[in-house]
């Protein structure tokens, strides 16, 4: 008892510190600064953009798989840490019984991984659609190859190229 | 071991709990539930120190706070809407909600001080030094089974809930689209 | 005083019935998993106590699966509440009525 409440005692010690330093900055910084607010200053920063909406917008349904997927192994690690203590008493009972519970909790994220949960990419990206075919035939003279874009870029065949209907 | 610092101390923990935990239910503001709720998760960690518990201690903060919490801020975030900027919400029923819990406490009390007579072991037997290798020797003794379990029943929580919130499942509606 | 056994059950009851007043009273189906996460917590922590007070690590193993049901439950209830609030744009319990009557 004696040992671990000392130990956690130095956490405690820190944690004490810790709020005492954070809240004793709140208070002193109230009592020493002037308090003359305005909506300008009562904006939230966003550097120097007009800040538009609120802030508590709605996130992607993927980062809940992701932190599902983390809460799992999380509690995976939790069984396990007592598990490696005592490993060397048990020996391959022991081993095989952590790999049965590691294998099927991998069914579980090959399943995720299967169906697509953990690919990070946008369903519709959004690529800007640029004429690049007129720079991809670019020859091996620029200078050349300039002259026939900018005859190329005039509106006339301008016209005729398929520019992006924004 | 019961010093006046240590009771202070436990006092502390105590009133942290108990007044977290009402902001969790009164709060009119769901982020500041979620706060409540990490600071009632940090205290009763602290007691868990206290009963000499040094493992379950670090796996609250670890489970707790490191994962329910986060999944409860990730539902917080994933569920209003973005016109609706107050993240409001109000109470429903709460004259016999309170009653019926009220009673309830008092049963708890009254049976806790006054009728319970409970089995204790001498102080000199209690727990005492880190508990995790005998947490260890339970896991691979009496308790394999269950830990077996234990991943099956996660394996199906991860399975059922990722199949639930996929976003772009097909969903069969009444106009058959 | 000295702190015995009742403080730490008293203080888990205390725990338990706030969880229990949330659950009864509160709309926000997020508000009612924390009073939940929060009964769960005040039953630990009685396990704990006991486990103390009777040396015996039994209670601290029960503390671990608890531990592992609820975060099952939390990952699999907010799933539900997530795929409801896509369906119906709420998550208030009283306006999810679907299934009465």
């Amino acid at each position: 008892m004696e040992n671990t409440i000392s130990e956690f005692g130095k956490v405690f010690i820190f944690l004490a510190l810790g709020v005492v330093l954070v809240v004793g900055g709140f208070i002193t910084s109230r009592l020493l600064r002037p308090f003359r607010p305005n909506t300008e200053k009562m904006t939230t920063y966003e550097c120097g953009e007009e800040p538009v909406g609120s802030s508590w917008v709605q996130f992607n349904i993927r980062f809940y798989v992701i932190a599902l997927i983390f809460i799992i192994f999380d509690v995976e690690i939790l069984f396990l840490f007592p598990w490696a203590t005592i490993y060397k008493q048990l020996g391959t009972f022991a081993l095989v019984e952590a790999l049965i519970f590691i294998g099927i909790l991998l069914v579980g994220l090959a399943y995720a991984w299967v169906k697509g949960d953990l690919e990070w990419v946008r369903p519709n990206p959004n690529v800007p659609q640029l004429p690049t075919k007129k720079f991809e035939k670019m020859p091996a003279r620029p200078e050349a190859s300039l002259l026939s874009l900018v005859e190329s870029i005039t509106p006339a065949s301008a016209s005729e190229s398929s520019l992006p209907k924004v | 071991m019961n010093s006046l610092a240590y009771q202070i101390i436990f006092y502390l923990f105590a009133a942290i709990i108990v007044g977290s935990a009402a902001l969790v239910v009164i709060s009119k503001n769901i982020i500041h539930s979620a706060f409540g709720l990490l600071f009632t998760f940090f205290g009763v960690a602290a007691i868990y120190v206290y009963l000499n518990a040094d493992f379950i201690a670090v796996t609250q903060i670890v489970v707790y706070v490191g994962g329910i919490l986060v999944l409860l801020l990730f539902g917080v975030m994933l569920t209003n809407k973005i016109t609706q900027a107050d993240l409001k919400t109000e109470t429903l029923n709460p004259v016999p909600g309170l009653l019926i819990t009220l009673s309830v406490l008092a049963m708890l009390l009254y049976t806790f001080y006054f009728r319970a007579k409970w089995v204790t072991v001498p102080v000199d037997q209690q727990l005492r030094g880190t508990v995790v290798e005998p947490i260890g020797i339970a896991t691979m003794t009496t308790y394999v089974l269950p830990f077996e379990i234990v991943s099956i029943v996660l394996m199906v929580a991860l399975l059922g809930a990722a199949y639930i919130a996929r976003a772009d499942r097909k969903v069969q509606t009444k106009e058959g689209k | 005083m000295e702190i015995g056994m009742t403080h730490y059950l008293a203080l888990s009851a205390f725990m338990f019935t706030t969880g229990v007043i949330g659950v009864l009273t509160r709309r926000n189906a997020i508000v009612i998993f924390m009073s939940i996460e929060l009964m769960l917590n005040a039953v630990n922590l009685s396990l704990v106590t006991f486990s103390h007070y009777l040396n015996d690590v039994q209670g601290q193993m029960l503390v671990f699966f608890v531990m592992t049901v609820a975060a099952a439950e939390a990952a699999v209830g907010l799933a539900i509440v997530i795929s409801m609030f896509r369906n119906k744009q709420t998550i208030n319990i009283d306006e999810i009525n679907i299934l009465k009557y």
